[in-house]
């Protein structure tokens, strides 16, 4: 394995901020520190004027694998994950047919370790994600599966959900939850408002993830289990978690970058592009997720990278499925919602990766594959999954140049600030100039 | 506010002036007299091709727009959809893509989605497309008709032709629409065009069937049924649109007559010569009674006849209007 020095940047610790160099060898950070000498044959990167920080962690992608390899495949999302800085990506269970048992996550587990990230597997929480019977979950966590959701869709039933959190408490394992009573939200394809009104189209009202998070953090409390709320779009759901976690209560949360960047407005032009569950919501929603990223509300930011085959964004509204990419703009479009050049590196790292990585507990192991650790502090010894993110590019959003199988980002022809240099993910340079290796 | 349809697309009433909209009602008028000659038939569209494309069978609009495509010597393709795209395993932009590509000036498109008119628009943005109902959102040539029919009842009372009363008698008039808002395309339509032309518009329905947002629309929302009914000049019906699954948002068809159905006896309440429209087609006996339907303040028939001159006005002026005598 090849050495690699990354120079003269901003090297972005848990809690402090140092200038200097990172060096790598055989897959570990060996030194950190102003003008290191490096060994004969050392790959350098210059990475003057850029953040080096731990590498980026996704809670939250759909890798499509197995069932709609047309839209992506492991390989593919983890392409698109190393050009957007990640290092470790959680793939969704909402699969075809869903990943509810051992074989199906050691197969999704085993085509992950052929990329050069560490992939790691969200198993469902019911079988087939129906909501009616438990899976086998503490067989998944067996090999290593830490994170259980029926993402798609929330575990409707209450008397479900209770019994999962009670199951999966001495499993040391997290549930996460979609929160979207379908019951309130099933029939809607955008935000419940006045543009949805306007429109002609039916609404996914606020209440219906409202009523759910209000509703898991009771079972929390009743449980005493663990709980991640996948991506909340709105200002009395952030809240909601905001108390429930002053009350003690062990709940996290994530919200996906369209979610902080975009509003309901945005679908005025009947393009399915903008269609997403939970939907786009208002403005004032928006700022209140920003103001969570601010405030330590948010655990993570995820970016529920949801890839479609392009023929299923040419259908009606209404008709279309729900989901857009995320993996290769997520990191820029954060820096801009924490500030841009005010940015604090150390709270755009808390969200994009040890935030994550703490909610999704991805320490070194060995059980099914060999995964590293991620999210730690840049010192010595510590596993090589690293960034290197270059706070004053500027770049522009092109469908046709992004490096999955999908196309459908809500932000072709957006510019935007912040910009991936570098992904040194399991000690390996696996992007380089913004360009995989 | 979009000032004119000539050459371009008829997608939504919602943005479109007062001048954009009594140009097209102007430009019916001169086509009523077409649909009365032995002869109907003008060369205006000779040549030109309309294609359309029902996603959602709908008899009367259908044949009101080929009717209006014959009159102007266009050649007409028509394609039924039966089923959804979806089921065919074709999308929205290869279907229209297919029918592109044979070559047409315009398309006039009927989809069970809101927005399918806009998203057809951008797939082919050279062919003019025009909206004939597009889910729950718009229905701008059922707009442009009820306005069209209003004015010219409206003006023969008063001894004069619509062309003269331009958008005058449309200031301050009063029009009620009663019924399922909420699903209604037409009601998206025709309050766009009413309040833009100057009416005072009320609107009377079960809660259940009243947008949620109904404080932001630009109308009063009434509760008493026969005051509203004693109010109005124009008493517009709007189907119960059973095959949506309105029917669930009230308890019985039944209640619903009797709570907002303009019975028999509510119609007593009415001012004398006050119209009655319904954009058809009706629930008679669940809406409207059967006898009201067929009494003298309705102009239900005068609609139909109507749609056929202002879909002649609208094709042209979308098609042709960039090269009308008028630029």
């Amino acid at each position: 394995m090849t050495a690699i020095i990354l120079r003269n940047g901003l090297v972005v610790g848990s809690h402090t901020v140092s200038s200097g160099d990172v060096l790598i060898e055989d897959g570990r950070v060996s030194a950190v520190g102003p003008a290191l000498d490096a060994p004969l044959g050392t790959h350098e990167v210059d990475a003057s004027g850029c953040w080096i920080g731990p590498g980026l962690v996704d809670l939250h992608v759909h890798l499509r694998e197995p069932g709609r390899e047309a839209a992506e495949n492991v390989e593919s999302g983890a392409r698109a994950g190393a050009m957007g800085g990640f290092t470790a990506l959680v793939a969704m269970p909402n699969t075809e047919p869903a990943l509810d048992n051992v074989a199906l996550v050691a197969y999704v587990l085993e085509r992950g370790e052929r990329t050069g990230l560490d992939v790691a597997v969200a198993g469902a929480i019911t079988q087939g994600r129906r909501g009616e019977l438990l899976a086998p979950m503490a067989e998944m966590a067996a090999l290593g599966v830490r994170l259980f959701t029926d993402d798609g869709v929330g575990v409707q039933d209450p008397s479900m959900m209770r019994r999962a959190l009670t199951y999966a408490r001495p499993l040391g394992v997290r549930l996460a939850q979609h929160c979207e009573d379908e019951a309130l939200a099933g029939a809607g394809s955008m935000n419940e408002g006045s543009t949805s009104s306007r429109l002609g189209l039916i609404g996914r009202p606020a209440l219906a993830e409202e009523l759910m998070v209000m509703r898991d953090i009771e079972l929390v409390r009743l449980t005493g289990g663990s709980l991640h709320f996948l991506h909340l779009s709105t200002r009395r759901s952030i809240a909601m978690v905001a108390a429930a976690r002053r009350e003690g209560l062990d709940v996290t949360c994530e919200v996906a970058p369209h979610h902080f960047t975009l509003d309901e407005r945005a679908c005025e032009g009947f393009d399915p592009l903008f269609k997403v569950h939970p939907p786009l919501r208002t403005r004032d929603d928006v700022a209140a997720l920003r103001e969570g990223l601010l405030d330590g509300t948010v655990d993570a930011v995820a970016t529920d990278h949801a890839p479609h085959a392009p023929e299923l964004k040419d259908l009606a509204f209404d008709e279309a499925p729900a989901g857009m990419l995320g993996l290769e703009h997520s990191a820029a479009l954060t820096f801009e919602a924490l500030g841009g050049a005010n940015a604090d590196p150390l709270v755009f790292f808390a969200l994009l990766s040890r935030g994550p990585a703490r909610v999704a507990q991805l320490r070194a192991s060995d059980l099914r594959v060999r995964h590293s650790a991620h999210g730690g502090a840049i010192v010595a010894g510590e596993d090589a999954n690293l960034v290197v993110f270059d706070p004053s590019a500027r770049w522009t959003v092109r469908r046709d140049e992004l490096h999955g199988r999908s196309t459908n980002t809500p932000y072709d022809g957006r510019e935007l600030l912040g910009r991936v240099r570098a992904t040194i993910a399991r000690g390996r340079l696996v992007v380089e100039d913004g360009a995989l290796t | 506010m979009t000032n004119s349809i000539r050459g371009a697309n008829l997608l939504t009433l919602d943005g479109l002036s007062r001048d954009a909209i009594i140009d097209v009602l102007d430009t019916a008028e001169s086509f009523v007299e077409v649909n009365r000659r032995s002869v109907k038939k003008v060369p205006a569209l000779k040549g030109r091709v309309v294609a359309s494309l029902f996603y959602e069978e709908s008899t009367r609009t259908r044949l009101s727009f080929e009717t209006a495509a014959k009159r102007l010597s266009a050649d007409v393709l028509s394609l039924a959809v039966a089923s959804s795209s979806v089921k065919k395993g074709e999308s929205l932009r290869d279907t229209i893509s297919t029918i592109d590509a044979l070559g047409i000036d315009a398309v006039v498109l009927r989809h069970q989605s809101s927005g399918a008119a806009l998203q057809v628009s951008r797939y082919v943005p050279h062919v003019r497309v025009i909206n004939a109902g597009d889910g729950l959102h718009q229905h701008p040539t059922q707009g442009l008709l009820d306005a069209f029919t209003v004015r010219q009842v409206l003006s023969e009372r008063h001894g004069t032709s619509g062309l003269e009363s331009g958008a005058e008698l449309f200031a301050g008039l009063r029009v009620l629409i009663v019924g399922d808002v909420r699903h209604s395309r037409v009601a998206r339509s025709d309050i766009a065009a009413y309040v833009t032309l100057g009416c005072t518009v009320r609107v009377a329905a079960p809660g259940t069937l009243l947008p949620g947002d109904i404080e932001h629309w630009p109308v009063e929302v009434v509760d008493d049924v026969d005051e509203a009914l004693a109010w109005a000049d124009v008493v517009s019906l709007l189907r119960l649109q059973r095959e949506r699954g309105s029917g669930a948002f009230v308890p019985s068809l039944s209640e619903f007559t009797f709570t907002h159905g303009l019975t028999l006896e509510r119609s007593a309440h009415l001012r004398s010569g006050a119209l009655i429209m319904h954009p058809g087609p009706m629930n008679r006996g669940v809406e409207i009674d059967s006898r009201v339907a067929d009494s003298s303040a309705a102009v239900i028939e005068r609609q139909v006849t109507n749609g056929v001159p202002i879909r002649m006005a609208v094709l042209y002026l979308t098609i042709a209007g960039r090269h009308g005598e008028d630029e």
